[in-house]
């Protein structure tokens, strides 16, 4: 001990080298540290995608059943085919499959191996078709969801269960009929909200979801760019200006459930706007993107070097002319990616939506920005709350399709940013 | 780039008046708010009427019972909720704002019943509870065991001690937090009935009502019992990954869950639709919706709506909503209500309050 200390008093190179191995040490250990938490977020992020992708991939496969339908001109009168009763025609031709079934509740369980969607089905073809009348077609039609989840193993084979001994019998006949077959799920993306899970489809959240963004897009770009461009080019520095950042910083923290309360008192009550429009969620939700947006605008302003204004000044441009001729295209794509980051964080948002009514159970798909619509996340919430079982992996599937978007909205930041980005 | 936000801009500005003015129009769809126990039922409903009428599919928000009638009551005119749903009777107070903020008119339809079931993993066996067994398991105070007119902390840890036919496995309930009319009912049926068979805690609600409800309505908070928020499917998933526990919640979701899970057996009765149709098992509740008559004729559709809602096929014994776990009237009590909605009377008077 005493002799180290000696060495120490001696030389320099002794007294560097007496402390690198600890150095080195911390420095390893630092490394591991940072390994390990990288390691175990994407432990936890595989953990995520592995059991979404598990519970939600199935849901893009739909059960179907082939059934041998008679168009009995007796049931389909021609005069008024729009109101003729389809769900007989299902019924009489689910009894035709199994002619031998007697008694009211047993034919009941008949009935519920087939969706009520397949009626609907039905009349469509005949509507679309008039020739089909007298015919016997075999029709590939959708299943009941607790057949499809029995088909998937969602639903154990066991007659204690949702099913009985003879609908278990039955399932089993008409796969060895080769009778059941599993398809493509269309109808998860070209139909809006249903409480039937098999009918039940993504596109009117979905297009709720666009309405939405794209009137946020439309008010938080300009306003928010605006605002940004005025704060940092022309206001004046001071108690004024430390005020103001002071309030949009803080208001880049206000819990997203404030400006649902918000949107509620002003938009709806003040300015008498629908509820449970995308007009209105729009508004709310630019009201909580703004100072994302004019936080990072700033910020991309900021980094755009003073030489670039001197030099225009000083070839006679004016304040305005610098401002837009030079300083925006240059901070631009840095602005748009602050606005993609905020358009995305909207997206994900059900709070501020709830109080303005967009939580809602919504069958037609919206088509304009008045018209009542829901968002991806908000459809999320809805059915992960449904009691029917085949709503679980619908839930995943809406997150898979939710994650997508927010994945392409995300690229299309990127690409931006590496299109106009410009280096000095 | 200069060119896009400009027409970006000219868009913005061209739209917003144009949404203004066209947002003032009549709705043309019906608006429904409400209890989210009545929500899966007439969101069904909603979905078959705009099916098979011309009408528009009505809107259905989920806002529970309370919320509704908050909505409900604020205004008449086409931008307030035409109906909402409750999974409780009207509140006195509540039935006065509307009158007060220009709802006169209502009309009060009882759709059917909602059994409270308290669930557990098949893998387990199965309970049998009386509302006694639950007052005493679940109550933050209990009556004293040695028999004087005291109450103290709750000191049991497993169903055993409460009774001591019970298994000896750890008490730890899951169920809704006091937002849900779930909740509300729960607490009403199961634990103030399981109060009031104490003789003097049954004479001290004659006597002090507000102070019989602090004993008898106030759940345990030792950890227990587990609010498991809203979301009835979780505690469904939670059951299942732990066999011990029992869980609280509406009927359809242990209808859906039957391969899974098994209701208890409350004062020797099961939770099954038989019963709680026939009104043997104790806890259960009705489910309203209001409906204001003056939107009638306003917005298209109400009336089909309600004749959807109460017609034989939709809310009778064999009808689409028992499917989905709707427990129905009694035959004579539907013909009423089917009456009511036809009809459209009568309305609600303040004389319907008189007992409470």
């Amino acid at each position: 001990m005493t002799e180290k200390k000696k060495y120490n008093l001696h030389s320099v190179t002794d007294r560097v080298h007496s402390g690198l191995s600890r150095r080195y040490r911390a420095e390893k250990c630092f490394r591991r540290f940072g390994v390990c938490a990288i390691g175990l977020s994407l432990f936890f992020l595989v953990i995520l995608f592995a059991d979404i992708m598990h519970k939600g991939l199935p849901a893009f496969l739909q059960t179907q059943i082939k059934l041998a339908v008679f168009f009995d001109p007796e049931l389909l009168p021609l005069e008024n085919l729009e109101t003729a009763d389809f769900n007989a025609l299902l019924k009489s031709s689910c009894r035709a499959l199994f002619p031998g079934v007697k008694g009211r509740r047993s034919k009941k369980s008949l009935y519920k191996l087939v969706s009520d969607g397949a009626a609907y089905e039905l009349r469509k073809q005949v509507l679309r078709n008039h020739k089909l009348i007298g015919t016997t077609q075999d029709l590939w039609l959708i299943a009941d969801d607790e057949l499809d989840m029995l088909m998937k193993g969602n639903i154990a084979r066991n007659p204690t269960g949702r099913f009985n001994q003879q609908q278990l019998y039955w399932i089993e006949k008409l796969e060895q009929d080769g009778r059941l077959r599993r398809r493509f799920n269309l109808t998860f993306f070209t139909s809006g909200d249903s409480r039937d899970p098999e009918l039940s489809g993504i596109l009117g959240a979905l297009s709720g979801t666009v309405l939405t963004l794209l009137i946020t897009l439309m008010f938080s770009f300009p306003i928010g760019i605006g605002a940004a461009i005025y704060l940092e080019e022309f206001l004046k520095k001071g108690r004024f200006s430390d005020f103001l950042e002071v309030n949009i910083n803080n208001l880049a923290a206000v819990p997203s459930i404030i400006f649902g309360l918000l949107g509620l008192g002003i938009f709806i009550n003040f300015f008498g706007l629908p509820r449970s429009a995308p007009l209105v969620g729009g508004l709310v939700l630019t009201l909580m993107t703004l100072p994302t947006i004019i936080i990072s605008s700033r910020a991309a302003i900021k980094a755009v070097p003073p030489s670039i204004r001197e030099a225009a000044l000083g070839l006679g441009a004016s304040p305005v002319q610098v401002v837009f001729h030079h300083v925006l295209p240059l901070a631009l794509p840095g602005m748009l990616t602050g606005t993609i980051i905020g358009m995305a964080r909207a997206l994900g948002e059900t709070a501020p939506l709830l109080m303005i009514g967009m939580v809602a159970f919504i069958v037609d798909i919206p088509k304009s920005f008045n018209s009542a619509a829901t968002v991806l996340p908000v459809q999320i919430y809805l059915w992960a709350d449904s009691p029917e079982r085949a709503f679980t992996e619908r839930t995943s599937a809406a997150i898979i399709v939710l994650l997508v978007f927010l994945v392409l909205m995300n690229a299309s930041a990127v690409y931006l940013r590496r299109k106009f980005e410009r280096r000095w | 780039m200069k060119k896009i936000m400009l027409m970006v801009l000219a868009i913005t500005m061209l739209m917003l008046p144009a949404a203004m003015s066209r947002a003032g129009s009549l709705r043309d769809y019906i608006a429904i708010v409400g209890s989210s126990t009545v929500y899966p039922f007439a969101t069904v409903v909603a979905e078959k009427f705009g099916k098979t009428t011309e009408f528009k599919t009505p809107k259905i928000e989920s806002t529970g019972s309370g919320g509704g009638l908050k909505l409900f009551s604020a205004k008449a005119g086409v931008k307030t909720p035409d109906i909402t749903n409750a999974s409780r009777r009207i509140k006195k107070s509540e039935f006065e704002r509307c009158q007060k903020n220009g709802v006169r008119e209502i009309v009060e339809i009882k759709i059917g019943y909602d059994g409270i079931v308290i669930a557990n993993a098949k893998s387990a066996p199965r309970f049998k509870l009386s509302c006694r067994d639950l007052f005493l398991g679940l109550a933050r105070e209990i009556p004293n065991p040695d028999g004087s007119l005291t109450v103290i902390e709750n000191p049991y840890k497993t169903w055993h001690e409460v009774n001591p036919k019970l298994p000896p496995t750890k008490i730890r309930v899951l169920g809704p937090p006091p937002t849900s009319g779930t909740r509300d009912a729960f607490v009403e049926l199961a634990m103030a009935g399981g109060a009031r068979t104490f003789p003097w805690l049954r004479a001290l609600k004659k006597k002090d009502k507000s102070k019989f409800k602090v004993i008898a309505h106030t759940i345990r908070e030792d950890g227990a019992y587990v609010e498991a928020g809203e979301n009835d499917n979780l505690i469904v998933q939670k059951l299942l990954a732990d066999s011990e526990s029992l869980g609280i919640f509406g009927f359809s979701y242990l209808d859906q869950n039957s391969d899974r899970i098994q209701g208890s057996l409350i004062d020797d009765v099961e939770p099954t639709f038989e019963n709680i149709a026939a009104g043997k098992y104790p806890v259960s509740r009705p489910l309203f919706f209001y409906v204001k008559k003056a939107h009638i004729g306003l917005i298209p559709g109400i009336k089909g709506y309600l004749a959807e809602f109460t017609s034989e096929k939709a809310y009778g014994e064999d009808g689409y909503l028992s499917d989905r776990g709707l427990i129905p009237m009694p035959s004579s009590e539907r013909e009423y209500y089917r009456k009511v909605a036809t009809e459209l009377k009568p309305i609600l008077s303040p004389s319907d309050f008189r007992e409470k």
